[in-house]
């Protein structure tokens, strides 16, 4: 509901290309219990499309749906223009990584990889020129002849990568790529998997529940709960426009309050939150009818603190803090307002030496911009 | 603390006498010159005779052959209907009479043997009267009755494998491109490998010893090995039987050296390769 800029100019941009993949009104009922709930996605040829959501959300179903090891219970799914519904996963032109890697332990790396090819009945040398670009490619000929067991995290997920690529996929279906790798490995290679998938133009969509990762990999983000899909947009989209209260409390952390629309303009709007002393008041309008139930998000990095009150009357407030947590290049403040509502502020450590840095039980007032806070509806 | 170790190595050596004795004392008494089993004579002691007049001994000789062909088609077939039963007990959800063929593969291993046998032998006799076949009793129908039972054997070895097996091994195939039969045969077969194999040796050795099912259901001219010692035994004990037991132990006990030797060198290269493996990441 928040009016947003035309262009996000952080993201890499997304060719305008043709769709791709097409999910309509696709449900997938198990018993009693819906796993996906009526999604309709549009997925663009040549983008990274992350499902972004909590465990038992539906994402990974969806996922399965689209490589065929699930039909959907109704809805149809076409992949390049064709009906992919009833096809069975062998007869797709998707190729899926998946969380566990699944690699064949009795075949060495380099059969792994030929697996995918020698259904396609090509011819040996065809096969074994493939194999070797393929292994070049993730940097992993000369562990060609290793068994999976002899492969560290990192090199089997390079492993499962090649082993997915090799058959040229259109369509690369990713299921938590970088669950199993440590911190410092996993970013590295979400870096090399965009440099693959830009290399490549293959169209690659990721499950994941780890926001950060879907950040970083994706073009455009589906954020899913309880089944349905609740938010479609850049990451920047969902980062500063969320449309909902789940999304915005899900990506990242947010300071949430309600309130009352007391005035309602085209150009901005003023909101009463009983938890705050002074009216939130924010600089675009909204389509609500005043005095209706709205909840203020305000993310931690957009809140200033200082010890002088600032000349402002609104956007601002008092409390103290209370706790204040060293992350490095960040801190985080918890300040505690008069009626015991934490704030989360988070401030960037700019200076190594910062003497007259805000400290543990100071009197502190929060402050931001008319542009900050998200006016959330539901 | 000497005491404790005194008194733990006398729970040790009991423990061995009690399982090893009779085996030691039968392998010393198959090198016995004497006629009675009983009576060392130690003048003429030790020889290989028993072992010489085994090796010409066309009954036991024959019985042998045949006991071992028996088995090996009974482990096969066992291994065959056994991973089948295996596969659909784990695979294929909660089909129609799941709970009950789950029952009745096992049935089998809790059933006294008098009865399986009584059944069988009461079953193939009815069947020859009613359609002619299987004619007479011998070595098929010695087989299909050991099938029947080792096939539970080997039904809960492979249910066990199966049980832990990562299914999304065989999507990753199907998603490369490989029909279902072919995913079977490359990917899920190789990988329960092992315990079709060790089921193979466990029918294979309960086909070889046993005597009560093999009792009812044989015909005349088709004992097997056991049949043979059994019924030699009732005679009064001799000592050839003495030598054909100790080689049967020595056959065996040789097999279980060599694969737990392999198997834990295996095990051994493995962990080795994992811990190197791992090193590569940092």
């Amino acid at each position: 509901m928040a009016d947003k800029p035309p262009e996000s100019t952080s993201q890499r941009a997304i060719e305008p290309g043709r769709e791709y993949v097409r999910i309509e009104n696709v449900s997938k009922r198990f018993g009693d219990f819906v796993a996906v709930d009526n999604v309709s996605l549009t997925i663009l040829k040549g983008e990274i499309f992350c499902l972004l959501g909590g465990s038992g959300c539906g994402k990974t179903t969806l996922l399965r749906m689209l490589a065929g090891f699930e039909t959907p219970t109704s809805g149809r799914i076409y992949i390049d223009g064709q009906d992919m519904s009833d096809t069975p996963p062998y007869a797709r032109p998707v190729n899926m990584m998946f969380q566990s890697y699944a690699l064949f332990p009795h075949m060495t790396v380099a059969k792994n990889v030929a697996f995918g090819l020698e259904q396609e009945r090509l011819s040996r040398p065809e096969i074994e020129r493939r194999v070797t670009e393929m292994l070049e490619i993730v940097r992993l000929g000369e562990l060609a002849q290793r068994k999976p067991h002899q492969l560290s995290g990192g090199q089997r997920q390079r492993v499962a990568l090649a082993r997915a690529l090799v058959k040229r996929p259109k369509l690369l279906l990713l299921d938590e790529p970088l669950g199993a790798l440590d911190k410092k490995l996993r970013e590295h290679t979400q870096f090399e998997l965009i440099n693959l998938q830009e290399r490549l133009g293959v169209t690659f969509i990721v499950v994941t529940h780890d926001q950060e990762e879907a950040m970083t990999l994706a073009s455009r983000i589906g954020v899913m709960d309880r089944g349905e899909i609740v938010q479609v947009g850049t990451p920047t989209d969902i980062y500063e426009y969320p449309t909902s209260k789940f999304v915005a409390d899900f990506i990242g952390s947010v300071n949430m309050f309600e309130g009352q629309l007391v005035e309602d303009e085209p150009d901005h709007v003023r909101i009463r939150c009983p938890e705050l002393a002074n009216t939130v008041y924010v600089d675009h309008g909204i389509s609500s009818a005043p005095g209706a139930t709205v909840w203020v998000a305000i993310r931690p990095e957009k809140i200033e603190l200082s010890r002088q009150r600032p000349p402002a009357t609104e956007n601002v407030q008092q409390g103290v803090v209370k706790e204040i947590a060293y992350m490095g290049d960040l801190s985080v403040y918890l300040v505690k307002l008069d009626n015991d509502r934490i704030v989360r502020v988070t401030l960037p450590n700019v200076e190594r030496h910062a003497d007259d840095r805000i400290s543990w039980d100071e009197t502190v007032w929060l402050s931001w911009h008319p542009t900050s806070p998200v006016v959330l509806a539901q | 603390m000497k005491s404790r170790g005194w008194f733990r190595h006398s729970v040790l050596a009991l423990g061995l006498a009690f399982l090893y004795l009779p085996i030691v004392s039968m392998i010393v008494f198959s090198f016995n010159n004497s006629r009675l089993v009983t009576v060392w004579d130690a003048a003429n002691s030790p020889t290989l005779k028993w072992y010489r007049l085994l090796l010409t001994n066309e009954q036991i000789l024959g019985a042998a052959w045949m006991s071992i062909k028996i088995a090996a088609m009974t482990a096969t077939g066992a291994v065959i209907l056994g991973t089948l039963a295996g596969l659909a007990l784990v695979r294929f959800g909660a089909f129609r009479g799941r709970a009950f063929l789950s029952g009745m593969t096992t049935a089998p291993l809790v059933m006294p043997e008098v009865i399986t046998g009584l059944s069988l032998l009461l079953l193939f006799v009815a069947l020859e009267q009613l359609t002619g076949w299987p004619q007479g009793r011998g070595m098929l129908t010695i087989t299909i009755a050991h099938v029947t039972f080792a096939m539970a054997y080997v039904t809960v070895v492979v249910q066990s494998r199966l049980t832990g097996f990562d299914e999304s091994l065989e999507e990753a195939a199907l998603d490369l491109g490989a029909r279902p039969a072919k995913v079977f045969l490359r990917i899920t077969l190789p990988l329960i490998l092992p315990a079709i194999v060790s089921g193979w040796l466990l029918a294979f050795t309960l086909s070889w010893d046993d005597v009560v099912i093999s009792q009812f259901v044989a015909g005349p001219g088709s004992s097997t090995l056991p049949m043979v010692v059994f019924s030699k035994v009732r005679l009064g004990v001799s000592p050839d039987i003495n030598a054909l037991a100790t080689i049967m132990v020595v056959i065996v006990a040789t097999g279980v050296l060599l694969s737990t030797w392999w198997m834990r060198r295996q095990e051994r290269r493995r962990a080795r390769e994992v811990q190197m493996a791992r090193r590569d990441d940092q």
